[in-house]
């Protein structure tokens, strides 16, 4: 580790040079680096204890066994690697929807509410459109799943910008209210006849046409190009400028002119955004319809996306691949190795254990990473206790 | 006479719905005092973690591990010790060491966040969304493996028959009836209420939580140990955690599904902010809440006569549902009255940082 300047020592012999990109890079990506190792050591470590589960005796083979099947099903093949890219794309979506908040200072847990949201007005219009060319439906399903993210989004913000709701209280319980939405929704006025469940009818002139392989819809070049969107509007538009200020110091920003109230409404609602159009590739792309019971974990796999990926849309796109990818291997873990995919859950958490306890990686490398940026994995939000609107 | 008071227009329809209310609640009380028990559990682990400061949105996650932890455990137990109950209410020697394995498992959870929260200082949320993955991943992953050999369940706690005359009693006789005709983990629910309650407002430990969850700065200058508090307060909100999931698998039912919990614990969350971060009124809430569904299901199979069962059936059943989320965000955006939490809650704690601002201002 002996590309990692200490930090603690003075300056001098660099003098005020700031360091190369490749240089911070390596230094960003060191902790998620080693938190991912970690946590393939303690699910290997679970995965040998619990072998005599899967296989009646002690197995220290498994987790190898399991790892392997996990990288197999992710990139061994061409359509692993759609698949994966298929994973990917909602996660990184909905982790930029996260990301965009943590950087205006904003907790947004509401991405799952909003994810779904997306999904049902997507879903509801893509039924609709159901006699109009692809051309046009596509993109009305698509912009009624964006508006309902963006709607969504806006509810928290508005709360939190006026009555002063704090938004990771206001975004839980909107996450249960969306499900019973979509129940309410799915299984009265939009149900569709002649399915076996309660769900819509299947979307058809408004699914997404498959590009690649068996499942790579064009949603996938949606997240690719919300990436260097989002990283432009954050690091090169004023409004960026103003959502970076008020997550820092919001007091600063106030007494700069800007208008807190106003960024933290706009900040939440384009998180909706980017979570609800999240929601409309997967119905519209995977899925084809919207269950009434819908059961889905990636708004709250979004949060460690962007923690992951330190709330950096650069970060947060490999981080998203890196999550797709074990959602996309899990199954071929299951099939070959009889490891539950259930496993994904436990390395995704344990990662996210040892960003936040960084101290225990510190302590096991030696190494002194940036700390800087990890600032988000601080207290994001500051006190809940004061209920004050935001001036 | 009566019908004369339903004839009235709009008014009648709320004089009906009380008729019915009064008509109903003693047959469906039971279901709803059921059903409020976790919830009320669980909050009472969140008043535990909030009062002191410290934020827990993982009181999902702590649920479901005890829920899962209590079932396997007293199911692995059922296999070696003697399945006759030991004792009053069903009480097998089974059932109680897995009712202490989940309490214990609660409660390592619950350092886990105390160490993550007051330690390491990291965001509490954060904390709580870890515990919340986590839990859903391991017992998910330990449930599958362990039903492949389908393991006999260790059957479960059994109601206390409460006299008969308690029923008798006019007006709440039906309540109390209901609220003690509960198995030990109801039954204890009821006594921590009442006594935290009391311990929150009256003893040196409440006063002391209140001083550190509302400026921890202030308590520390008058000798608290504000880091040591907040860790006791945590690992001991860990209990009712571990009692609300002992709960769901060992005396509401007996056996584990993956992700039981169904978001009960964030009900929870919801019945401490309504309750205002006290132990009876979340306990009030938390019947509140469960109530809502209840009617529901009342509703549904004898709705009320005329124009007001005409308007409950109408209403669908998600929204009796989603009623309890959307109460919290009213409270919460102080429409109707306001709901205030403990001025340090989610703040870490450091010493330091107020060293350095005496010296600053000395």
């Amino acid at each position: 580790m002996t590309d990692a300047p200490a930090q603690g020592e003075p300056m001098r012999e660099e003098g005020h040079r700031p360091p190369s990109t490749v240089t911070r890079l390596v230094r960003l990506g060191l902790l998620p680096a080693m938190a991912i190792l970690l946590a393939l050591v303690v699910g290997a470590v679970i995965m040998i204890a619990s072998s005599p589960l899967v296989s009646g005796s002690v197995d220290l083979g498994l987790p190898l066994t399991a790892y392997g099947a996990l990288v197999s099903g992710s990139f061994g093949s061409f359509d692993a690697i759609i698949n994966t890219l298929v994973q990917a794309t909602p996660l990184i979506l909905a982790g930029l929807a996260v990301g965009v908040g943590f950087k205006a200072g904003l907790f947004n847990i509401g991405a799952q509410g909003q994810f779904l949201m997306g999904g049902l007005a997507a879903a509801a219009v893509g039924v609709a459109t159901a006699g109009l060319p692809p051309i046009a439906a596509i993109p009305l399903a698509l912009m009624a799943g964006v508006a309902a993210g963006f709607a969504y989004g806006f509810i928290p913000g508005f709360l939190k910008a006026f009555t002063g709701a704090h938004e990771v209280v206001t975004t839980i319980m909107l996450n249960y209210v969306a499900i019973q939405i979509i129940a309410y929704v799915v299984s009265g006025p939009l149900r569709g006849e002649n399915v076996s469940f309660a769900r819509t009818e299947t979307i058809t002139s408004a699914a997404l046409p498959v590009l690649a392989g068996r499942n790579g819809h064009i949603g996938i070049a949606f997240a690719l190009v919300a990436v260097p969107i989002i990283a432009w509007l954050l690091f090169r538009s004023t409004l960026g400028f103003e959502i970076r200020t008020v997550g820092a110091n919001p007091e600063a920003a106030r007494y700069a002119g800007m208008r807190p109230r106003l960024l933290t409404i706009l900040t939440m609602a384009i998180s909706g955004l980017l979570a609800g159009l999240a929601g409309a590739t997967v119905i519209l792309g995977t899925v084809g319809h919207i269950p009434a019971a819908y059961a889905t974990g990636v708004g709250f796999d979004a949060i460690a996306v962007a923690l992951l990926g330190r709330s950096h849309p650069v970060g947060i796109l490999f981080a998203g691949l890196l999550f797709g990818a074990m959602r996309a291997g899990s199954g071929l873990m299951q099939i070959q190795a009889g490891i539950p995919v259930q496993m994904v859950n436990v390395l995704q958490a344990v990662i996210l254990f040892f960003l936040t306890a960084e101290v225990i990686v510190r302590y096991l490398f030696r190494v002194r990473a940036e700390t800087a940026e990890m600032s988000e994995l601080k207290t994001i939000t500051g006190s809940y206790g004061t209920g004050q609107a935001v001036k | 006479m009566i019908e004369v008071l339903y004839g009235i227009p709009v008014l009648g329809l709320l004089f009906q719905f009380v008729g019915y209310l009064i008509e109903v609640l003693p047959i469906i009380a039971p279901t709803i005092i059921g059903a409020a028990t976790p919830i009320a559990l669980g909050a009472m682990c969140g008043f535990m973690n909030e009062r002191s400061g410290v934020v827990n949105i993982g009181i999902e996650g702590m649920m479901l591990t005890a829920a899962f932890v209590a079932w396997w455990v007293a199911s692995l137990s059922a296999q070696l010790l003697p399945g006759d109950p030991i004792g009053p209410m069903g009480m097998s020697p089974a059932l109680l060491v897995g009712l202490v394995a989940a309490i214990g498992a609660a409660m390592l959870v619950s350092l886990v966040h105390a160490w993550l929260s007051i330690t390491v200082r990291a965001d509490q949320i954060i904390s709580g969304v870890i515990i919340n993955i986590f839990a859903v991943g391991i017992t998910g992953y330990l449930n599958l493996l362990i039903s492949r050999s389908a393991p006999p369940s260790a059957g479960q706690f059994r109601a206390w028959d409460a006299p008969a005359f308690l029923a008798d009693i006019p007006v709440i006789g039906w309540l109390l009836h209901a609220l003690l005709s509960q198995g030990p983990i109801g039954l204890s629910l009821l006594v921590a209420v009442i006594v935290m309650q009391v311990l929150l407002f009256r003893s040196r430990w409440g006063l002391r939580t209140r001083a550190v969850g509302e400026h921890p700065e202030a308590a520390e200058t008058v000798g608290i140990d504000v880091v040591a508090l907040r860790y006791r307060n945590v690992i001991l909100g860990g209990v009712f955690a571990g009692l609300a999931g002992a709960y769901l698998t060992i005396e509401f039912g007996n056996s584990f599904q993956g992700e039981m919990t169904n978001g009960r614990g964030f009900i929870a969350l919801a019945a401490l902010i309504f309750g205002r971060w006290t132990p009876l009124g979340s306990f009030g809430a938390a019947l509140l809440f469960t109530a809502s569904e209840g009617i529901q299901r009342a509703v549904r199979f004898g709705p009320p006569e005329g124009a007001l069962g005409d308007f409950l059936s109408s209403v669908p059943t998600q929204f009796y549902s989603a009623l309890p989320y959307l109460i919290t965000i009213i409270i919460l955006a102080g429409v109707v009255g306001r709901s205030i939490a403990p001025a340090a809650d989610g703040r870490p704690y450091s010493r330091e940082k107020r060293e350095k601002r005496a010296k600053a201002s000395a």
